[in-house]
């Protein structure tokens, strides 16, 4: 017996486990009114202004200002992840030292510690009287309520992201690979940079990109440390709820919300193929 | 989009470095080791692990009196009881979805799937304010349902079921991102096997797939009631702000830090830094469990 070939069903296989109208109903039901309905309010809201409304608000100096120091910040505090989460995902993968268990666990942390938290925590803690913004008065280097400020946030909130897709790919790696590469003479930095660097590449960019698209949209544990000064320290996410919202005026902030979401939608995509070349690249299936 | 920490992709460091420590071939020279371990950790102390130890260290600034009448006063208990209940309503709801989601991706084909996949993780990728902003474009007093709420007196945004709306968005993937790829890996051979001896739909369910993804689903609920308990982008566009009332713990700490009273502040926050520190114990503890039968099957 073999059930008719239809849309939901393009192979035509009978299907043995039951409750398949039902787990997907639900699912699309589910799905639609907690998430598809809400997000196309943002589009269906801007389609109130005329074409010249919307550009004349995505493109106001202040909000342009936001853009440069929200992409400027997130794709720094990206590239400093790289580096340090490499650093990281390679010491707890290959070297042993006391602690180990423990900063493993921890690095999570950013998952796990409310953004506000995080937020009010890292202002104390860079503020010119704070244990690590005081040593850097001397140095005349203000960190807390300066763009630094977001570039430290943001630093922190990507940490993870960037050690946890690292981190299982070079655990997979077999130990062969090194070994081919320093029984045919390489020194081990020619090993690193022409065998091992090559593999992980996707992985450090998969990371990358998760570390900046969050960073980009991060609120909570960013507001507390900028000191929100129109033009020089104000991010985009901020600008839709002071500017906008607070003001009543919310075709202006769905009209910001739209150009965060189009983007947000460009790295979803981005993503999405980083991950495939990753796991086509090391063989592993996610 | 892997964007959290997942079961089965961060393992815990099960082999331990010795078999590359001891390998001439994947060692570096001893101060290049000492270097990297110098850098990382002290990236992880100032970027991790400071942040964390400066809550506890200031919410005590004032002492464990005032940390204690901070925690204990009426308008701290009232957010910690709104933060319980936006948790208790959204966790078991995306639970549920979760197992729905899993159950249809995982154990059946059909057209489309993989858009249903990354749509189910589009919540992930919007920026916390946009959640908030898209429940009050829907639900405020402008917005598309927001005359027929006024007529019949239901207050949504800027309310309780607003916070609700919000937190049920921002952790909608976790369960479901937890789940579709670890049923996915394991098969439907076994829950066809029960359905062909006759067990029933619900038997097969409860007797086979939930044994089989009892961490997975452990382990993403632990981590959708972390994020339900600590939003504050979404929560705060649609809370009034109302001390007592529609501010949950997240909500309050910012409160009382815009009131410069900071001890108080972190002392509400070390609260939710507690919590943070239980989830991570709880997480590694449930990577232990779920690795620790496959590891022995290994040495099998």
């Amino acid at each position: 017996m073999s059930a008719a070939v239809s849309f939901f069903n393009p192979t035509g296989q009978t299907r043995v486990l039951p409750g398949f109208g039902l787990s997907l109903g639900y699912t699309l039901v589910y799905l639609s009114l907690v998430v598809l309905i809400p997000l196309s309010a943002v589009f269906i809201q801007t389609t109130s202004l005329t074409w010249a409304e919307f550009w004349a608000i995505v493109s106001a100096p202040r909000v342009v200002a936001t853009y440069k120091l929200s992409f400027g910040a997130a794709l720094a505090a990206a590239a400093i992840n790289v580096v340090f989460g490499l650093m990281l995902a390679w010491s707890l993968v290959r070297y042993s030292f006391p602690g180990k268990k423990l900063v493993d666990a921890l690095i999570d942390l950013p998952f796990a510690l409310p953004t506000a938290v995080a937020g009010i925590s890292l202002s104390a803690l860079w503020a010119s009287n704070g244990w690590l913004g005081g040593l850097l008065v001397p140095f005349g280097i203000k960190v807390a309520f300066t763009p630094l400020g977001v570039l430290v946030a943001l630093i922190f909130i990507g940490v993870p992201f960037v050690v946890r897709t690292v981190q299982p790919v070079l655990e997979d790696l077999e130990t062969e690979l090194e070994e081919a590469a320093a029984s045919l003479g390489a020194h081990r930095r020619q090993t690193f940079t022409r065998v091992l660097l090559p593999v992980l590449t996707p992985a450090l960019l998969t990371g990358f990109a998760l570390a900046f698209a969050r960073g980009v949209g991060e609120y909570g544990s960013v507001i507390f440390i900028a000191g929100n000064i129109p033009m020089v320290s104000e991010i985009t996410p901020l600008i839709i709820i002071i500017t906008k919202l607070e003001q009543y005026d919310e075709s202006g902030a769905t009209a910001v919300a739209v150009v965060m979401l189009l983007f947000s939608f460009l790295m979803l995509l981005t993503i999405n193929l980083l991950q495939a070349w990753s796991a086509k690249r090391t063989g592993r299936n996610r | 989009m892997a964007i959290t920490a997942t079961l089965h992709g961060g393992s815990p460091i099960a082999h331990g470095a010795h078999r590359y420590e001891n390998n001439a071939a994947t060692r570096e020279q001893p101060w290049v080791r000492r270097l990297i371990l110098t850098l990382a950790l002290a990236f992880f102390v100032l970027f991790l692990l400071m942040p964390l130890v400066v809550v506890f260290h200031q919410a005590l600034a004032k002492g464990w009196g005032a940390a204690l009448a901070a925690v204990t006063d009426p308008d701290a208990l009232a957010a910690v009881r709104l933060t319980l209940l936006a948790a208790g309503i959204a966790v078991p709801l995306n639970l549920v979805f979760g197992v729905a989601a899993a159950w249809s991706i995982a154990r059946f084909e059909f057209r489309g799937k993989q858009i249903l996949s990354t749509l189910i993780d589009l919540p992930f990728s919007v920026s916390p304010v946009i959640a908030g902003l898209i429940y009050v474009l829907m639900f405020g007093a402008q917005g598309w349902f927001g005359h027929w709420f006024i007529e019949h007196d239901i207050k949504i945004v800027f309310a309780v079921p607003g916070i609700v709306l919000a937190t049920m968005f921002v952790t909608f993937p976790f369960v479901a991102r937890e789940l579709i790829p670890l049923m996915q890996a394991q098969g439907r051979d076994d829950e066809e096997a029960a359905t062909v001896l006759g067990a029933s739909g619900l038997q097969t369910f409860w007797r086979v797939t939930l044994p089989n993804i009892k961490w997975g689903l452990l382990y993403g609920t632990i981590l959708c009631n972390a994020r339900a308990m600590g939003e504050f982008g979404a929560v705060s566009v649609v809370s009034g702000h109302i001390r007592g009332q529609t501010n949950t713990m997240p909500l309050h700490v910012e409160i009382l830090y815009n009131e410069y009273n900071f001890a108080a502040a972190f002392a509400v926050a070390s609260l939710l830094a507690m919590l943070a520190l239980v989830t991570l114990a709880l997480k590694s503890w449930v990577e232990w469990q779920a690795n620790r039968p496959v590891a022995q099957q290994e040495i099998i």
